[in-house]
């Protein structure tokens, strides 16, 4: 009932926001409704934060918008998924083609087993990147742009596994860059870094921006009302509060997401 | 450049990422298929050669299972199996009683008693034990054991204690392997809850320990039985091989697998005498099937 | 008061029957390297076997279980790998996965007697391949590969599923990422087990008496062309190994110092396996350390 509430504004600002927005989205697991149709705008050159307690469903929503939920049996998803007009999840996606325009980092950096350079030139490669100049290129530059490039630049060659745990993670950024993605997913990518690297990758996601749209899952609250524009506050698989973060954060419509961000805050 | 490609056709077409997978399901499908295929045409190729001794050279059924004269040669020959039978399930279960209670002292020592070092020595045994040939374990049989039982006891040595005794240190490491792998997985508030309680460890692992892990224990037991069951060239070495159902312990007997590993070279594919040695297979066969069922059955039971 | 010493004499008696099983390994161990090492020389290692008279060697047949086990494992690595692999990441949960789970498994405890009965009948005989090196190599092909597809789905299990996800999310086939990002973190589980399996393969005698047959050509170690007969890589021609050569000689063996041969054959089938064991830690180490760490750790 508390949906029903900021539902048909956020829909409103849905429908305004054509090229990427989720539409009633719904995810299931087997028969348990983890995400209750939920329709959200991610716009341009945002940092939208989603917020919530653990098992809200924020992590599942969060995956399902590049569709990585389709690797896990016996879950599907109802609604749509608009990324430039078209209704990603609609059958007949060719899901691994689309998987490339959305980057993902996770809670737990999780580079390859293979060299600094692999880990970025892996992509590219892939996806018809040719010659050892262009590949040096995107490296570089991808390293740049997750501002790991002069703490790695003399040791590319090395195993990815033998960096920090907050190097590891920018490393695991530059690799989603690598194929130039338009949006970028993170699920708390820096809840298992110390403060120090977590500075650093906040410091990172405000630049990104600037170049795509952000989704990012947090605990942190500091953290969302630091880095975000809009936030959305899940509860128990429902979208209870959706708007531009200061005003969610000063001045929230719905009394339980004051409880929640207050008593994080507490 | 690279997004307005992708931009035009996130709809279905074949992509080289189609082609890898389409050639990826492929190779894995050939393999699966080949392994169901090696399994069919096994149990197949066993079954219609061994029941041909009943079909087609008229042996009845009962003769064979149970038939103590085994004299395929001659004008009238006799194909009672029972001796064999016998013998392979009197070694057997006596490998098991042998090799049980020292696999489960071996799993506890590491477990329970001194888990540190402990695991740290018997591992590596457990480990070599399981990985010397049998041929290995037979010749040792025939110059160890043999003499030892012929100076000790009555008869030549040769027979179904050696057999078994051979066979008890075959199948330790699998009891032990499986009984340590249950024994770890234990909860650990289990034992304090009854250390707690003022139990010694000997009243803990008896009343707590052994119970909780029965089934898991009696499925190692099971599958090293059927390691026994199989085993053909350590038992063949040292059980004598005489076709008679043993009646001491000392006494030359044979095996299933005994009779085939001789039998099977000096007889002609299609003779009687050869469709008999097809039949004892297809019992190890069976046996076989039977020995996973019992494996199954008691993990389930492990799972509740 | 009594309970204690109950404990004390239990604990007793679990000691002693643990380091009984220490005590027969060492027996064993120590009977058949005393027994053997005397009787291993070069000459033994590279020597023909001797029918009546003494001071054969095993040249031949260590030669021809080497080659055996090669051709083995050049068929049962891919073909494990593919099940393994299909076990570990496609199979979904359902009653064609359980099928093909319990196959696995009644594979794995069928005896190897059978085995070889198997191969005679429908490799030497039916597809008319003999008793040859191709013959003993598929049946033990049909031994080893239930090995080997556990192997293979439980390294592949073993990886983090992050990596998995890492790939999906560049947008790479499920294939591609089997093989490139998940294949070089399972490999050294995969080297452990295939080592150790190659230990089993070497030993194996029961499958092989029926298949790759009880004896072996005059071998001309100079001629390495494979297709003629008496070409050690000929593929076709009847191989004898080594823990065939033990059991045939202990049971029908001839010459004077049968029982010798058949001690230095032991401990040289021993030793093998011995090295095989250590050589499965090491490698699997070595290699997992160059995957994941770099010169500058440790």
């Amino acid at each position: 009932m508390e949906a029903t509430l900021t539902a048909p504004h956020v829909l409103q600002e849905a429908m305004v926001e054509k090229n990427f927005r989720t539409e009633n989205l719904s995810i299931f697991y087997g028969t348990y409704e983890a995400v209750k149709g939920i329709s959200l705008p991610f716009p341009e050159k945002t940092v939208t934060a989603l917020i919530g307690p653990s098992g809200c469903g924020k992590s599942t929503f969060l995956r399902s918008l590049n569709r990585m939920n389709d690797e896990i049996s016996g879950s599907t998803t109802k609604g749509s998924i608009w990324i430039d007009g078209v209704d990603i999840n609609a059958s007949g996606t060719d899901v691994i083609k689309l998987r490339q325009k959305i980057g993902m980092v996770w809670q737990k950096p999780n580079p390859f087993y293979k060299s600094i350079y692999d880990n970025i030139a892996f992509g590219p490669r892939y996806h018809g990147v040719k010659g050892k100049k262009a590949l040096d290129e995107i490296v570089e530059s991808s390293l740049r742009r997750a501002a790991l490039w002069d703490e790695v630049k003399d040791r590319l060659k090395d195993s990815a596994l033998a960096l920090s745990g907050g190097q590891q993670q920018r490393l695991c950024i530059a690799r989603a860059l690598s194929v130039n993605p338009q949006i970028l997913l993170l699920d708390e990518p820096a809840s298992a870094l110390d403060p120090v690297s977590t500075g650093k990758i906040e410091e990172l996601i405000k630049e990104l921006k600037e170049e795509l749209r952000i989704v990012i899952v947090t605990h942190n609250m500091q953290q969302a009302a630091r880095i975000s524009d809009y936030t959305a506050y899940f509860y128990l698989g429902q979208l209870i509060e959706y708007g531009l973060t200061e005003k969610v954060f000063t001045n929230p419509e719905n009394s339980m997401t004051q409880e929640y961000i207050m008593g994080r805050f507490g | 450049m690279l997004n307005n490609k992708i931009a035009q056709n996130h709809k279905s077409r074949i992509e080289k990422h189609h082609i890898e997978d389409f050639i990826g399901r492929s190779y894995m499908s050939f393999c699966v298929l080949l392994l169901i295929v090696a399994i069919i045409s096994m149990v197949y190729f066993v079954m219609s050669k061994g029941i041909s001794t009943f079909v087609v050279d008229k042996v009845s059924v009962s003769d064979f299972f149970f038939g103590t004269k085994w004299s395929p040669e001659g004008s009238n020959p006799s194909f009672g199996a029972l001796p064999f039978i016998a013998g392979s399930f009197v070694t057997t279960l006596l490998a098991a009683l042998i090799a049980s209670p020292l696999s489960i002292c071996a799993a506890l020592f590491m477990t329970e008693i001194v888990p540190g070092w402990g695991k740290k020595l018997l591992q590596p045994v457990i480990e070599l034990l399981s990985g010397i040939p049998s041929v290995v374990y037979g010749f040792v049989g025939l110059s160890v054991i043999v003499p030892f039982l012929r100076n000790v006891f009555p008869g030549q040595g040769i027979g179904v204690a050696a057999g078994s005794i051979v066979l008890s240190v075959m199948i330790l490491p699998t009891i032990t392997s499986v009984t340590v792998d249950a024994l770890s997985a234990l909860p650990q508030n289990l034992k304090e809850s009854s250390f707690a309680l003022g139990a010694t460890r000997w009243q803990t692992i008896a009343r707590v320990i052994i119970p909780t892990t029965l089934p898991a224990i009696l499925t190692g037991v099971v599958l090293g039985m059927a390691r026994a069951f199989g085993e053909a060239l350590a038992v063949q070495m040292v059980i004598g091989n005489a076709p008679f159902i043993p009646k001491s312990l000392f006494e030359s007997a044979s095996t299933l697998t005994s009779v085939i590993t001789l039998g099977m070279g000096n007889t002609t594919m299609g003779s009687p005498q050869n469709n008999s040695l097809w039949s004892m297979a297809l019992v190890l066969m069976l046996m076989t099937f039977l020995f996973v069922f019992i494996v199954r059955l008691l993990e389930k039971r492990r799972a509740i | 008061m009594k309970a204690r010493t109950v404990d004390k004499i239990a604990t007793g008696i679990i000691v002693t029957l643990a380091l009984l099983i220490v005590a027969v390994l060492a027996g064993l161990l120590g009977y058949i390297l005393f027994r053997g090492m005397s009787h291993i020389s070069w000459d033994f290692l590279t020597s023909a076997p001797q029918k009546i008279r003494a001071g054969g060697g095993v040249g031949p047949q260590l030669f021809n279980s080497l080659f055996l086990l090669v051709l083995t494992l050049l068929i049962t690595v891919p073909l494990g790998l593919g099940a393994g692999i299909y076990m570990a990441e496609y199979a979904r949960p359902g009653r064609i996965t359980g099928f093909i789970r319990l196959i696995v498994e009644v594979l794995s405890s069928f005896p190897s007697i059978v085995v070889g009965l198997f191969g005679l009948l429908l490799i030497v005989n039916i597809f008319g391949l003999g008793f040859s090196l191709v013959s003993g190599a598929l049946a033990l092909t049909v031994f080893n590969l239930p090995l080997m597809v556990r192997i293979t789905e439980q390294a592949f299990r073993s990886v983090p599923a992050q990596q998995k996800e890492a790939g999906f999310a560049l947008g790479l086939s499920k294939w591609k990422i089997v093989t490139t990002v998940l294949f070089p973190v399972a490999l050294p589980a995969i080297i452990t087990g295939t080592i150790l399996s190659a230990g089993r393969v070497f030993g194996e005698a029961a499958a092989l008496m029926f298949t790759a047959g009880m004896s072996s050509p005059r071998l001309n170690f100079s001629n390495w062309n494979p297709l003629s007969p008496s070409s050690p890589l000929n593929p076709f021609r009847p191989a004898e190994t080594l823990a065939v050569h033990i059991w045939k000689i202990n049971s029908e063996g001839l010459a004077p110092d049968a029982v010798q041969i058949a001690a230095g054959a032991s401990a040289v089938l021993v030793i093998t396996v011995l090295i095989f064991n250590l050589a499965a830690r090491y490698v699997g180490r070595l290699i997992y350390r160059k995957l994941t760490a770099s010169r500058r750790m440790n």
